[in-house]
């Protein structure tokens, strides 16, 4: 997978037929065009393994005739687009305020060590990423991580290790 | 004492369906409202004394006032953007009660005479955005949205928008610029969006659990919802408890309750063993308050405004004596350096001045003058830019500093926390 990223780097992306008629729902969803960046990013990061490639960027462009560097703006500005790479598990642990009460900081640095992984860095065989994050909401459940769309919360090291071990597994096969 | 005038259904599954919301009343209000004049109800909210539940605490039926009175086109915006450090409200009412939700957003928007809204959710929300879309087909399907709502002659279309991850987004002119497919940056004001607010036209955005209490006031009449609360702070308020009480959570009491009766009746108190050191009453840009200040703070936005500090968006959060002031103050500045929009010089680059000095003092390497230094960037950045967030991160430094000198200085002195023993350096 590292590789089809790497490729992905210079090569074209395309969405598939099911992206394209999205991209062009969204196009005419809005009062207002641009309004349509955000959900067509969201679109092309599912079909890029969960990043925004500068191929993502120029091909949206083109197909919703908007400049490319408006599309960057917009992308860079919002953290949730990932503009670099990341594991098919993304591991986020809050280390906000309420978590940080909680031992959030701890956790996510206990998840580093376990995993041999810096933040977010992307494991060799291309699973898991896990990042420091700010507040996700969940903060009457901290410590919490978010691995890629769920919450996971009330976690200590050997619970959040447990969930990590089986999702990879699942995801792995 | 809990007071569960919004939540009292949040426990039964079935509420969170079309059906189950309108086995106990659901979409009865709304019935109600169409048979009302749209100014009656402005002044229904008004009387209520209805405050932003977001974190401003602005007059709810006062900014619906300052519509124009024409008939141009205008646009309701829900903020469900909840991303103040500590708050998690907003995300408990879309996701055990998304119909409360709608029903209060088309009795306003009929109100304000809006024919489209949206809710702008915090693109992390994955499951709060799920259960509105959901919501939002059914109410479709009902007749409760679309063309005609219910045989009147109000009609009015509903979207969710998901935001990207930014804080900033909870600005309601930052709220949006990302709506309108731009960089979340606030922009100035005067115009203030109900004149000049999405793409230009006349637009209100009102907080998820201001826009849901629309519905027991308009339901019971402004006089009921008096009942509860203070002269000046009607009504009842979801307060976010978390950190180092026994039972965290969502509670909804009346305004004006004692924060003592809050952390130790409803929430259990302590940990054994610990100690209250401090507690932010308002999500994490609040002055922080010592333990003896929260011991006799009224959770009301006049009397916490008494006392240097604000109700916010009701994120309670409780600080037990095992943790370092220093070290919490750097977790909070890290924050605000991370979501500063970048937009005005002041904050931009007082918040990463602030990062930066509270990092040198962290590892160990602070020096006396660091602290005064810390108090006069954060002077520097209260009032001088386009939207709060620059006030939002200077006002815990400059509480923080001021109740906690003691713990700063030690820092510095030792190079190392005068609770935790060891520096970060040394961790």
């Amino acid at each position: 997978m590292a590789e089809a990223n790497i490729q992905n780097k210079n090569n074209l992306f395309q969405l598939s037929p099911e992206g394209k008629e999205f991209v062009q729902g969204e196009l005419s969803r809005y009062e207002n065009k641009y309004s349509a960046i955000i959900p067509c990013l969201y679109r092309c990061q599912k079909e890029n393994q969960g990043w925004v490639s500068p191929a993502c960027i120029r091909y949206l462009s083109q197909i919703m005739e908007i400049p490319e560097a408006h599309i960057w703006e917009v992308a860079k500005f919002y953290t949730m687009f990932n503009k670099e790479p990341v594991g098919r598990l993304h591991i986020q642990v809050c280390c906000n305020i309420s978590c940080a009460l909680n031992g959030g900081r701890e956790l996510a640095d206990h998840l580093c060590q376990t995993y041999s992984l810096n933040a977010g860095e992307v494991s060799s065989d291309g699973m898991l990423t896990i990042s420091r994050v700010e507040c996700l909401g969940s903060c009457g459940t901290a410590p919490m991580m978010q691995i890629n769309e769920s919450y996971h919360e009330n976690l200590n090291p050997e619970k959040a290790e447990q969930i990590i071990n089986e999702l990879r597994a699942k995801y792995g096969s | 004492m809990e007071v569960k005038l919004l939540t009292e259904h949040y426990h039964r599954p079935e509420y969170r369906k079309l059906s189950g919301y309108k086995l106990y009343g659901g979409y009865q209000v709304l019935a109600k409202a169409l048979q009302m004049e749209p100014k009656t109800i402005i002044e229904e909210v008004k009387a209520s004394g209805l405050r932003g539940r977001g974190g401003a605490g602005f007059p709810t039926g006062m900014k619906w006032g300052f519509l124009p009175s024409n008939h141009e086109p205008r646009y309701l915006l829900c903020n469900a953007d909840e991303g103040e450090p500590g708050t998690f409200k907003d995300r408990l009412m879309m996701e055990k009660a998304p119909h409360q939700l709608i029903e209060g957003m088309i009795i306003s928007a009929y109100a304000i005479g809006s024919q489209k809204s949206y809710i702008y959710v915090r693109g992390e929300y994955f499951d709060s955005i799920r259960i509105l879309r959901e919501a939002l087909a059914e109410a479709y399907k009902a007749g409760l949205l679309g063309k005609k709502i219910l045989g009147s002659n109000f009609s009015h279309d509903m979207d969710v928008y998901s935001g990207a991850g930014a804080y900033i987004c909870g600005e309601e002119t930052g709220m949006i610029s990302s709506l309108e497919g731009l960089k979340g940056q606030p922009k100035l004001k005067p115009p203030f969006p109900a004149l000049q607010g999405y793409l230009k036209k006349p637009t209100i955005v009102n907080n998820v659990e201001t826009l849901a209490a629309v519905v027991p006031i308009v339901r019971d009449g402004a006089k009921v919802y008096r009942q509860n609360g203070t002269e000046k702070s009607p009504g009842t308020k979801l307060f976010s408890v978390s950190g180092n009480v026994v039972r965290p959570g969502n509670y909804e009491v009346p305004l004006g309750l004692p924060l003592k009766e809050l952390i130790f009746g409803i929430c259990g108190g302590l940990k054994p063993g610990r100690k209250l050191k401090a507690v932010i009453p308002g999500g994490s840009s609040a002055p922080v308050l010592t333990a003896e200040e929260a011991l006799r703070a009224h959770l009301d936005y006049e009397s916490l405004a008494q006392m240097g500090t604000m109700l916010g968006s009701g994120a309670v959060i409780v600080i037990d004596d095992s943790h370092c002031m220093v070290d919490l103050l750097g977790v909070i500045a890290h924050f605000y350096h991370h979501e500063s929009c970048g937009q005005c010089t002041p904050c931009r680059e007082g918040t990463g001045w602030i990062d930066k000095i509270l990092h040198s003092i962290l590892s160990g390497q602070g020096r006396l003058q660091d602290i005064h230094l810390l108090e006069r960037v954060s002077e520097h950045m209260m009032g001088k830019t386009i939207c709060a967030l620059s006030d939002a991160a200077a006002m815990p430094v400059l509480s923080f500093v001021n109740k906690f000198r003691e713990e700063f200085e030690f820092y510095v002195r030792e190079g190392r926390s005068k609770v935790r023993g060891v520096s970060h350096a040394q961790m």
